[in-house]
Parts: C-alpha cells; structure tokens; sequence
C-alpha cells in the first residue's frame, strides 16, 4: 500500500549523510541564542573572575600553600568553572524538555543524537571561552605558567575533557528530573561539590576525613594536574593519569545514561 | 487499502498503570479531515503523539502514510507535520529563525531553507515580525507561525492537537481558514478538539474518544441521528410553567431536558410534523403560554453528553 504514496517533501537520504549537518544545525542554535542574550552570556564568563577575585584577595590571604597563592588558586578557580559548567548544561536541557519545541525536533527526520550533541558543542565553546577569559584575567594579575606550551595545552585539554564528563552528567540528570524544581535542588549540590575539593586549599591543611573526601574529588585530580602541568604550586607527579582516567570513567557510565534516557522519551 | 492515510489498529498505552488509550481503532481516508472528539483525559493527546512517533505504542499497530510508526519511524517522520497543544518552537529565537531552522533539519539545504522560510511567513501574514523573538508573539501569531513550522515540507498526514485551545474568536478562525485550504489541497489532516462546534465545521468525519477508545464513529450528521434525530425546543414565557410543560412532552418521544435560565425545554421527538402539531395543542390545552417552538436537528454537544453520559455506557454494557 505504500505504492500509492509519493513522497511530496525531499526524498529519503541515505542513513548517517545528514548527521553532521545536523549536528551543526542545532549548534548553530545554540550560538544563535548567545547571540540574542549578550548579557546573559557575558555573566556567565565574568561570574569565575568574580569568585577568583573573591578567593584571591578577599578570603585567600590565610590559606596555608606553599609557594605564592594565585599560581594555586587560577588552576583551582579554572577546574571549578568547568565543574559549575553542570548547572549550565541541566538547566539548557531541562528548559528544552518543558518546551514543545523538542517535540517537534523529535518528530522530524533528523539525526537522533543531533539536539545533544548541538548542546554539547555550544556548551564547549562556551566553556572554553570561560577558560580563555579566566586565564588572560590571571595573568593580568600576574600569574604565570612554568610548564612550555605543551603542557599549557595539555592542561587545557585536561580542563575540557573534565568539563565534557560534567557536560554529560549534566544531560543525564536534566533527563531524569525533569522539572525545573528538581534541576534547582541539583543546582545547590553542585556548590558544596565544587568547594569540597582542593580548588582554593590544600586538602592537608583539612581535618582528616575531610581531606580524603576532598582528595578523592574527581575535580580535584583534574586541579592538581592542571597545577603540575603548569609548573606552579600544588602539583603533584603522576596525577595527570587521574586526571584523564577520572573524566573517562564519568563518561563511560554518564554518556550512555543519557543517550538511553534520552531514546526513552518516547516510551 | 490504497486510500488509507491513517490505519490505527488495538493500540494500548498505559502511563504507570494508568491506561491512556485502551484498544483504540481507527482509519483516516487519505485526503479527508478527520476529527477527533473528547474530553480532557479521553487519550487525544497521546494519540497524535503515538502518530507522529513521540510515543510507543504498548500493543497494536499503527501505520501512518503506508509506514508503521515504530520500525519505520523515519519514513513516518518525513511524511508528516505536527501542530501538537503547546507551541513547539524556539521562542528565544525570530519566527524567520524558526522556519529556518525547521527546514534545514528536514534537508531542503541552507537556499531552499531561506527561501521557504520566507514563502511560509508571507503565506501565514508574518513577514513584517522581523527579528522579534517568538516569545514574543501573541496567541495567535505563535500559533500561525507553528502550523508554517509544520508545514515546511508540505506534509502528507498533518496532526493538529486541539490546534485553536487557548486562541481568541480571530485566531481561531484563522486556524480554520488554513485547515481547510490545506483540506483542499489534498493533505490528510488528523485533528483533535473539545470543540464539537470545531469537528462539525472541519471534519469530513468524526471519531468520539471516550477513555481510550472510540465510542462512536461518523459524520457529524450520521452522529447526530444517532441521538434519535429531531429535537422540539419550547422557550415559555413564565418560567414557573417548565415543569408543567415538561410533563408535557415526553408524550412525543424520549427524555425532556430542562434550561431554566432560557425558559427552555427540550426533547427529541420521532414524527417532526406530528409532534409539533401535538406539542403546540397540548400546551394550548394545559394553558401554557410558549414565546417560541422550533424543530432543530441536535448538536454534537448533546449528541457528545448523550454518548458518554453513564446512562449510556451503563445501556451498552447491559
């Protein structure tokens, strides 16, 4: 009976030839929604130079770390950034969801995975913007790396990848709450996570358990690799390992949740 | 077969253990407007949205324009267009945006794109909206520009749920002019409503959902008859004189129904001329002074409560 059908829209491409397309096609949606709220986005990149401006001249003259405080607090203060990037990531998702607007996009004929995957993009970008803004702030303050150019690079490509695990897991769990009531409760979690880590203090300086939880943070790994690549205080050999073995092992377990959760909206 | 654009056949769908649809049937001609009547809660919506592949069905099969909508999603998708209850579109981002957007996600190319981005807002009178944001629209503005939206590859099936709920008299009419031109071009439409005024003027036939299933199946005149034909209404001119004239008319055929507020009371009557022959001397006789008599064919409001008043159901069972 499907005989008697002619198909009046554009003829059925082959699988897999408009994936990418249509992965670009929502990222570009994604920056054409910077590029209506200027403001908003401009917070969002000035909001870490606030907290690094806070913790290195407000709250950051009594911690005890070797060495000058702001070459350890920048690489801390750029790890927190990219864990906060989760609060982003859920709240994009969680707004989508509870608009009809992914309805439609789920009853075209695009590419499954193209909606995450335009999210995933633009909240890169997003981040890595952060890092770039963050980074030129620390060094306006006189912050300096002692590690060459590759380890630069390395440690920026350690932030990324971590902000990619938190990207993923903030997909999941805009998934599975849902409701933009849910998504704030998420959204306070994530602060106590962020300060639990060694970012702005060494975890030694920390009574006993506390130092473990903090050491065990996977943002902290993330931090004290950063801190070795770039040859200032608080770097310890061998955590560059931890750093990109952590992030991989969130994705492995978050990425496919997500992916699946997200296939079962139509359940 | 050949003329089917909509095959639904025992679809079952529970949320939790809630069952929403509870072995539902249906079939749409290809090219004909097909409404779908009922209540909140009847299973309307999760219907359009199982046709349109957003829902799974549990049980049953369901074919939309010669694909099945679970193993041959794809195929569905590309035939079909989607006006569902709540705007489905960027609202941060222009009404030009939007189509754009649309119309690249279906492949028609970043030219093509533009180009009918801009045929579809000339076409639904938004060419003037500019750069403003959708969240920005009115009612009925947002709702034009979601029904070009699903309109962009010029869809054979077209789902419309409850497609004018929330407009004001304007924008409901313009809802309608567009349903039909679209009618006339030979594009199936798929539209539910709580509207029984809104099926009778759309619809070439009519479905009525009651909790997951359909309980009756028509045109809005074979609908109607169903209910047993030709109403007498009587509008007295004393109030106080309803019951009086209520005892009256069943004399003439089924059940009275009584309008205080109107001073009207009304009953389905068998023999048109009879009973207003009858009716007229009976109330002359009983001394009640009536301002109006008419006979009238019943509407689909009547016909609706008739179908699912428990009374019914509790008949059909028996």
């Amino acid at each position: 009976m499907s005989a008697a059908y002619t198909t009046r829209g554009p003829a059925r491409p082959a699988r897999g030839s408009y994936v990418l397309a249509d992965c670009w096609t929502m990222t570009r949606r994604e920056l054409a929604h910077w590029a209506r709220q200027p403001v908003q986005v401009l917070v969002g990149l000035v909001f870490p130079v606030m907290l690094l401006l806070m913790f290195g001249y407000l709250v950051g003259g009594g911690r005890e770390v070797t060495g000058d405080y702001l070459g350890y607090l920048v690489p801390g203060m750029l790890a927190l950034t990219m864990a906060f990037g989760l609060e982003g990531t859920m709240l994009a998702v969680t707004q989508d969801l509870n608009k009809g607007v992914i309805d439609r996009f789920r009853s075209m004929p695009m590419a499954n995975g193209a909606v995450l995957v335009g999210r995933s993009a633009a909240d890169m970008l997003q981040s890595a913007a952060g890092l770039v803004v963050l980074i030129a702030v620390g060094h306006a303050l006189g912050w300096r790396t002692h590690g060459g150019a590759a380890a630069f690079l390395g440690a920026v490509g350690l932030l990324l990848l971590f902000r990619f695990a938190m990207l993923w897991i903030g997909i999941h769990l805009a998934l599975v709450a849902g409701k933009p009531e849910l998504v704030q409760a998420v959204q306070i979690l994530v602060w106590p996570l962020g300060f639990l880590s060694n970012a702005f203090a060494a975890p030694e300086a920390m009574p006993g358990w506390l130092g473990t939880a903090v050491q065990w943070n996977p943002m902290s790994q993330t931090a004290t690799a950063v801190r070795e690549l770039f040859g200032g205080p608080g770097g310890e050999p061998g955590h560059v390992w931890a750093a990109v073995a952590w992030p991989l092992a969130l994705l492995a377990v978050f990425l496919p949740l997500a992916v699946r959760r997200f296939g079962r909206l139509s359940a | 077969m050949t003329g089917t654009a909509i095959t639904v056949e025992g679809v079952h769908k529970k949320y939790r253990d809630k069952p929403a649809l509870d072995g539902l049937d249906l079939e749409v001609a290809r090219g004909t407007v097909h409404g779908v009547l009922g209540p909140n809660g009847a299973g309307k919506t999760t219907l359009v949205r199982i046709l349109s592949t957003l829902l799974r069905p549990d049980r049953g099969r369901v074919e939309v324009a010669g694909h099945d909508v679970v193993t041959e999603a794809a195929a569905v998708r590309f035939r079909i267009g989607l006006l569902g209850q709540h705007a489905a579109l960027d609202e941060q981002l222009g009404g030009r945006q939007n189509l754009e957007m649309f119309a690249r996600l279906h492949h028609l190319g970043a030219r093509r794109a533009r180009e009918r981005a801009d045929e579809l807002l000339l076409r639904f009178g938004l060419a003037d909206t500019g750069r403003k944001a959708v969240g920005q629209y009115s009612g009925g503005m947002r709702r034009r520009l979601d029904l070009a939206a699903s309109l962009v590859t010029d869809p054979e099936v077209l789902f419309l749920d409850e497609p004018t709920t929330g407009l004001d008299p304007r924008g409901r009419a313009e809802v309608w002019a567009s349903v039909r031109s679209l009618a006339d071009g030979g594009t199936t439409v798929l539209l539910t409503t709580q509207y029984l005024e809104e099926a009778d003027q759309l619809a070439d036939r009519i479905s009525v959902v009651d909790r997951g299933r359909v309980i009756a199946d028509g045109t809005a005149d074979e609908l109607k008859a169903r209910t047993g034909g030709d109403r007498i209404d009587v509008v007295l001119r004393d109030a106080g004189q309803l019951a009086a004239a209520g005892a009256l008319l069943p004399a003439f055929g089924g059940e009275v129904s009584v309008d205080a507020d109107r001073r009207l009371v009304s009953a389905p009557v068998a023999d048109r001329m009879a009973a207003l022959t009858g009716v007229v001397r009976a109330l002359e006789s009983a001394g009640i002074e009536a301002e109006d008599i008419a006979l009238r064919r019943p509407t689909l409001d009547e016909v609706f409560l008739h179908l699912t008043s428990d009374d019914h159901r509790a008949k059909e069972t028996a």
